[in-house]
């Protein structure tokens, strides 16, 4: 059992994008907030707050998921990795060449959590039909660009898979 | 939209979450996928004193099949369940309804146990339990029991559990065969929270007539409601029999009324899906199973 009494700050240690990463938080303090004020990763943006908009989006142990409705003491010993965890080398990952290819981003707000999500749903669904992308799309939401783009792209590198 | 300070509880077993609930009480609040519970933290709308985190619990994950139902444990993923055979092949109308569910990013985090818990008026859970007959187990400190999903959802928000008591498993019996089931609902955009949810369950007699069928009503009224259609058992499973069936179960439904969609709409939605629904579960109870 482990117990945090309000207004204390706890010791969190994490693996983000393959380091190790450590810092405090309270225990009301959002993944979300903890890696953007506490690790400094600024890749993951904060839109509702409510989950929603699938802004914050990181993949956890595996799983696309919502970092503002997690806490970070929930994730002492996780591995996550954000959108800074995406390209290798200065090299952009093929989702992301493709985003670019197709013209899938304009602000870049929401692109953080869709190119997470993205990410793990063809690492599960590597052969979509573009019924089942726009199904996954429908867990964020975009209010410059539009999907249509962000659907060719994602259909682009699924085609790929070698 | 950050939250109001709170002693954060993590329970590595079942034992220890049971010890928190009867410590804190109503004071707690158990915390499963947080689904809910977050945005509902988050916005302050929830400001419990203590938070219980189960999701070390490994008692609490799974499916186990029993002779007469499956259980799955109060964490199991909705994103795990979906792709479960076991929950295909047992519940099929869960199945159905659970591509309904918040989106593929919530779904791997949000629980069976939590969004029954939880008891949203139109959440797709609840909805596939009552429909189904299931039951919801609850533990406290050296007592468990079971309790029918028809008795559990009180309203909206509220159900039969006791504030010292923790769901731990949801009960889903076992079908048998000439039963078939259908999932419908009409929503402002896929994912979001459904105007009316439909689910139907039709068994059938070995000459073709029914034998039982079931109408259950998401967010139509404040908690999720079966229509009583006892006095259809014996019709003809045609699609006369399913269209007088949804128009019985509209007419007496008690719909809510808010911004998104009046009284009447979803009275109308009612009639309209139920039929189609039930329409639908006779086709599949006639096909031979597979």
């Amino acid at each position: 059992m482990l117990r945090i009494a309000p207004g204390t700050r706890h010791r969190i240690s994490v693996t983000v994008n393959g380091r190790p990463h450590a810092g405090f938080a309270e225990a009301r303090t959002l993944l979300s907030d903890f890696l953007r004020h506490e690790l400094k990763l600024f890749g993951t943006h904060v839109g509702c707050e409510h989950g929603v908009c699938g802004a914050c989006t990181v993949n956890i142990d595996g799983r696309a998921v919502r970092s503002c409705l997690r806490f970070a003491v929930q994730v002492d010993g996780a591995e996550i990795r954000t959108v800074e965890g995406l390209a290798e080398g200065g090299a952009l990952s093929p989702l992301q060449e493709a985003f670019r290819r197709r013209h899938a981003l304009q602000c870049g707000f929401c692109t953080a959590g869709i190119l997470i999500s993205a990410t793990q749903f063809l690492e599960t669904s590597p052969n979509p039909t573009e019924a089942e992308v726009r199904d996954m799309l429908s867990g964020h939401i975009c209010r410059c660009t539009g999907y249509e783009g962000m659907v060719r792209a994602i259909l682009d590198v699924a085609g790929e898979t070698p | 939209m950050k939250p109001a300070p709170f002693e954060y509880c993590r329970a590595d077993t079942l034992d220890e979450a049971l010890d928190l609930a009867a410590e804190f009480g109503a004071d707690a609040s158990v915390l499963a996928g947080g689904m809910s519970l977050g945005p509902m933290l988050n916005m302050r709308l929830a400001r419990p004193a203590a938070l219980i985190d189960i999701n070390p619990v490994e008692a609490l994950a799974g499916i186990r099949e029993s002779e007469d139902a499956l259980e799955t444990g109060a964490l199991c993923r909705q994103a795990d369940a979906l792709g479960s055979g076991l929950i295909g092949g047992f519940a099929p109308l869960l199945a159905e309804a659970l591509p309904f569910v918040g989106h593929f990013q919530t779904r791997n985090r949000g629980t069976l146990g939590g969004s029954v818990c939880h008891a949203d008026p139109s959440a797709e859970i609840p909805l596939a339990l009552l429909t189904l007959g299931g039951g919801i187990v609850l533990r406290r400190k050296g007592r468990a029991r079971t309790v029918p999903a028809e008795a559990f959802f009180e309203g909206i928000f509220a159900t039969a559990r006791e504030p010292e008591e923790i769901v731990t498993a949801l009960r889903w019996p076992r079908g048998g065969a000439r039963i078939g089931h259908a999932f419908a609902e009409i929503a402002q955009r896929h994912g979001d929270f459904a105007i009316a949810a439909v689910a139907a369950t039709v068994a059938l007699r070995p000459g073709g007539d029914i034998a039982a069928l079931s109408l259950g009503l998401g967010g139509v009224e404040d908690r999720p409601r079966l229509a009583d259609l006892s006095g259809l058992a014996g019709a003809p499973a045609t699609p006369a029999t399913a269209a007088e069936a949804a128009a019985f179960a509209a007419d007496r439904a008690d719909p809510i009324e808010d911004p998104k969609a009046s009284a009447a709409y979803r009275r109308q939605l009612v009639r309209v899906l139920g039929a189609r629904v039930l329409e639908r579960a006779m086709e599949r109870a006639a096909a031979p199973s597979c």
